[in-house]
């Protein structure tokens, strides 16, 4: 300490220092202060508020996906199933960097392109914390290299789910439907809350008609979870409640034996049991195995499907709209007699063709020569168009409308068919207002023979034969034979019964369509006419798909395949207490007699002989 | 030991008479028991955040140990050796910064280690002890109130390591350090119209630092203090999440082991600066007032050291180690609590960190070495 510094002066600067020292407490003091008054207005003030914030923060709710309904056939087959599937899911709030993850997944196993735009698409609707699919159906290797990777991956998880299985695949395809990821549009339209944690909806068939009783009701849990969404514990669990299992009038067995006698042919079958209006067989060939749809069917994979120019996705037998040609022939002998415009006796002279009064064009016979004198029986039986070109003319477009709506032509008839086509049964009414045209005769001459505008489908064509069977008994045609538990039966109103003035006219209606495949000289004798052990009542048609000019043959051998003519056969059996009605149409298979009569006998075979025998019905039925 | 030797021999006064033994060792019983209390408590605090790590306890504890061990020698140094040495050691200090600066290991981004063989430490660390000192040195010298060529001499002492230290970037760091250094300056008798000029300055000077010097994370952690909300998932979510865990601990909390913020992970850096946050959520805030009560004590003591040291470098450095330490204390819970932006400061001797412990510790030191030589010095 030089001289020359000033003096220090010990007790002033220790007055100086106790000042400072006392303004720092009281600083202290202070700023202490502010840090409880701080602590008082979290912790007490607003304590309720983030109370809540930390619970909301740990506790999450996860919904839980009630089980699918399972389908069954008649004798207990299961036809749809839910079976275990390792699916990987992407939780994007866990993820920093959902692009780098999904490269990273690339290298372990392959993912298209497809299923990434899928999963994006998919986490834009997606709740917070909500585990997306990103692929289905991981292999076992698969899983080991995501596990493996597992620290490299967070946010990626592997789950095992429940995903909808068809075991008879291509079976059921049209008639089953299948389920499918639920989309932006049937998003907009369901109750979101009965879906939460259920990925798939029905699409078509009998999983989009009965989806909300297959569908079962979502369940919830409450669960703690970690800041990275992991659950640790389940604080409150509500289970989710399994849809209904359903069981089906359907047939597997009777559906394989139909779809044998189709082969590869393009075609539709429905069979269904008079007396319950159970639908036993319905089969629409081509067709597609929808385990395809249930994860999302490839883009590939459906445009194949889609420009098959056979057209397996398309529903023959309840969408599939053909001119039912000479199957309605019966229906329109019963107008006749009903209406009493024609009686049994009544003859006509067929030359082989008809001609309106003042008109030059010949509406031919299918048999060239014509068959001479006929009768209503005789017509029936060997489907001659000159006699129906009469009586239709005589009953007039406005009868025919009647009577043959009274079948179900032209209308719905299915209860619990999701997808069906009304067909057309046309009328001066709907003629007008479809075509703004008025209706002219001959248009009722060509709608006697099933032809012109007039449009059925093989169920409708099914469902109208066993009125028939039923002597004019409606019970709308089913799918749906139990379930467990029972769920509501269709809303959709019965039709009324055909009652005609005469039960006689059902006994001729049957009798002729009987020999139509009993007598000798029937259409279908020749086919499947023979060693019949039970008897057999049916009707043949052929649908012509191109028109044939004036005078000139029809000769399918230089016709393409695309343009040869439909082959049709309605029927049922036994006559005397009918257990199956069935409709068969073969697209281009050609005469109706040779293509589509001998699936029903097959079929009818296959289904009656073990019935008949245990019923001790045997030896009745005159060969 | 011979002056030791001698200090054996002088009556002991009344307050060093309740332990021998500690006098001996020259330590301050209110002191140690008080930081004894804080350590322990900060254990257990420790265990619960950690979920139940026992071998980070242990960890822990070994470094409060040393740091206790350090505490106890440099308590038996008498502070004209700290006047002496201090401000050799402030040069060493400084050139260890500059070597950080040129050849220091990153760690977090940000050059603060010096790595030399064997073990790796903060230059930064010895600045804390050493930047009161050496101020102190400086001013207890001159007259008070400091002159103005006084005041600037010490501005510049300051100044240099803690731009030093700012450019590694450390920002909580230098302000701490720069604050410990400003308190000397303050307790020495800083006239009010210049501490007054200086507030006045610094307005254009902070716009012109947030303009031109701030780091985008650095101005990024004051948006984001002001307003937490609008980044809920990214640099707000430390400070939602420790308010979440603080306001619902209520008054008792939710138990030791008991808070679901914490022990669920939604709590960031829940064993190191966010630590009061688990205190606040287990222990409520009952806990909360006990640990501001243990360090309200821990500060008061220090501050009572201060004013009855005997010489006036004993004085400045025993207030501004104390003030520094309440700074520590008051931006780490202010900041947990949302009151101020988050920069990085643990919570002393609470935190778990070994590094900070043993400063801290040694600052402890110093100030049982400025209380427990005033006899000696009084007399001498």
């Amino acid at each position: 300490m030089a001289g020359h510094t000033p003096l220090k002066d010990h007790i002033s600067e220790s007055r100086i220092f106790n000042a400072r020292l006392l303004f720092c407490f009281l600083g202290v003091a202070f700023l202490m202060g502010m840090l409880v008054v701080r602590m008082i207005n979290l912790q007490v003030v607003q304590h309720a508020q983030w109370s809540t914030k930390s619970d909301e923060n740990r506790i999450h709710l996860q919904p839980l996906p009630p089980t699918r309904g399972l389908i069954y056939d008649t004798n207990g087959e299961m036809l749809a199933e839910n079976k275990p599937s390792y699916t990987l899911v992407l939780v994007k709030e866990r993820i920093t960097d959902l692009d780098a993850s999904i490269e990273l997944l690339r290298e372990l196993l392959p993912i298209t392109d497809e299923q990434v735009a899928k999963y994006k698409q998919q986490t834009r609707q997606s709740r917070p914390f909500e585990e997306v699919p990103l692929k289905y159906r991981l292999t076992e290797a698969e899983i080991a290299r995501v596990a493996v990777n597992e620290h490299r991956l967070p946010g990626v998880e592997v789950l095992a789910q429940l995903v909808r299985f068809y075991p008879k695949g291509e079976m059921f395809a049209h008639t089953l439907g299948y389920v499918g990821s639920i989309n932006e549009r049937e998003l907009s339209r369901l109750d979101v809350s009965l879906y939460s944690g259920t990925r798939t909806i029905g699409k078509i068939g009998i999983e989009k008609f009965y989806e909300t009783e297959l569908l079962g009701k979502a369940g919830y849990q409450e669960v703690e979870t970690n800041a990275r969404g992991r659950v640790l514990r389940v604080i409150h669990r509500k289970d989710p409640a399994p849809g209904s299992d359903i069981t089906l009038y359907l047939d597997s067995e009777l559906q394989q034996v139909v779809i044998d006698a189709l082969g590869d042919r393009r075609g539709a079958v429905v069979a269904i049991d008079p007396k319950t209006g159970g639908i036993l067989a319905m089969v629409s060939t081509p067709a597609y195995d929808p385990n395809l749809f249930v994860t999302g069917i490839t883009s590939k994979d459906y445009n194949k499907l889609r420009e098959d120019e056979r057209r397996p996705l398309y529903n023959r037998a309840s969408l599939g709209e053909y001119p039912p040609a000479s199957t309605i022939k019966p229906m329109i002998a019963i107008a006749g007699l009903d209406t009493g415009v024609t009686n049994l006796e009544y003859t006509i002279f067929d030359p082989g063709w008809y001609q309106l009064p003042g008109e030059e064009r010949r509406y031919r016979n299918w048999k060239r020569g014509g068959h001479g004198k006929v009768n209503l029986q005789w017509a029936v039986m060997l489907s001659n168009d000159t006699y129906f070109y009469d009586l239709a003319l005589k009953l007039g477009i406005d009868n025919l409308h009647q009577y043959l709506s009274g079948f179900g032509l032209g209308r719905r008839v299915g209860l619990d068919v999701s997808e069906e086509r009304p067909g057309l049964m046309p009328s001066r009414e709907w003629k007008q207002g479809a075509r703004g045209l008025p209706w002219y005769p001959g248009e009722t001459l060509i709608t006697g023979i099933g032809q012109g505008f007039m449009l059925a489908t093989p169920l409708q064509l099914a469902a109208s034969t066993a009125v028939i069977a039923n002597r004019g008994h409606w019970i709308r045609p089913r799918l749906l034979k139990d379930s467990a538990p029972q769920i509501a039966a269709s809303e959709k109103p019965p039709i009324d019964d055909v009652v005609l003035r005469q039960e006689g006219i059902w006994d001729f209606a049957i009798e002729a369509m009987r020999r139509v495949v009993h007598h000798p000289r029937g259409t279908a004798h020749y086919r499947i006419g023979r060693k019949l052990e039970y008897q057999f009542a049916g009707k043949t048609g052929t649908a012509q798909v191109v028109g044939i000019k004036q005078d000139e043959k029809y000769d399918a051998e230089k016709l393409s395949e695309r343009n040869r003519d439909h082959g049709l056969f309605v029927g049922f059996a036994p006559v005397e207490d009918p257990r199956i009605a069935i409709a068969v149409v073969i697209e281009n298979g050609g005469g109706g007699s040779s293509s589509a009569a001998p699936v029903a006998r097959q079929v009818l075979d296959y289904y009656l002989l073990p019935r008949i025998n245990d019923d001790n019905l045997v030896g009745e039925g005159k060969p | 030991m011979s002056l030791q030797d001698f200090q054996r021999q002088l009556p002991l006064n009344e307050e060093n008479m309740q332990s021998r033994a500690v006098y001996l060792l020259r330590l301050d019983p209110v002191l140690l028991g008080l930081l004894l209390l804080l350590t322990a408590g900060g254990l257990l605090m420790l265990y619960s955040a950690s979920g139940q790590n026992l071998a980070m306890v242990t960890r822990q504890a070994t470094y409060l140990a040393v740091g206790f061990v350090g505490m106890v020698i440099i308590a038996n140094i008498p502070p004209r050796i700290f006047q002496r040495w201090s401000v050799w050691v402030y040069l060493i200090g400084v050139g260890l910064l500059v070597a950080v600066l040129v050849s220091g290991a990153g760690a977090k981004g940000a050059q603060r280690w010096l790595a030399l063989p064997g073990f790796r430490f903060q230059p930064s660390e010895i600045m804390k002890l050493v930047m009161p000192m050496v101020v102190a040195w400086y001013l207890a010298k001159r007259v008070l109130p400091p002159r103005f060529k006084h005041l600037m001499v010490a501005l510049g002492l300051i100044l240099l390591p803690v731009s030093l230290i700012a450019k590694q970037p450390d920002l909580g760091t230098s302000l701490l350090i720069a604050a410990s250094g400003l308190f000397v300056l303050f307790l020495a008798g800083l006239r009010w119209r210049i501490i007054l000029g200086a507030v006045l300055a610094a307005l254009p000077l902070a716009w012109g630092m947030w303009q031109f010097v701030m780091r985008d994370y650095q101005k990024q952690r004051v948006l984001t203090f002001l307003n937490p909300e609008s980044d809920p998932w990214g640099s707000g979510w430390n400070i939602i999440q420790s308010k979440v865990a603080i306001g619902s601990g209520g008054i008792h909390g939710k138990g030791w082991f008991g808070g679901t913020q914490s022990q669920l992970d939604f709590l960031p850096e829940s064993h190191t600066d966010f630590i009061i946050a688990v205190l606040a959520e287990e222990f409520g805030l009952v806990g909360v007032l006990l640990l501001l009560a243990t360090y309200m004590a821990i500060i008061a003591r220090g501050l009572i050291i201060s004013v009855n040291a005997q010489t006036l470098f004993g004085k400045l450095l025993a207030g501004s180690i104390t003030l520094t330490f309440f700074v520590y204390v008051f931006v780490n819970i202010g900041m947990v609590s949302g009151l101020l932006p988050v920069v990085g400061v643990p919570l002393p001797l609470v935190s778990r960190g070994g590094t900070s412990v043993v400063t801290l510790l040694a600052g402890f030191g110093v100030l049982m070495s400025v209380h427990s030589h005033r006899s000696w010095l009084g007399r001498g």
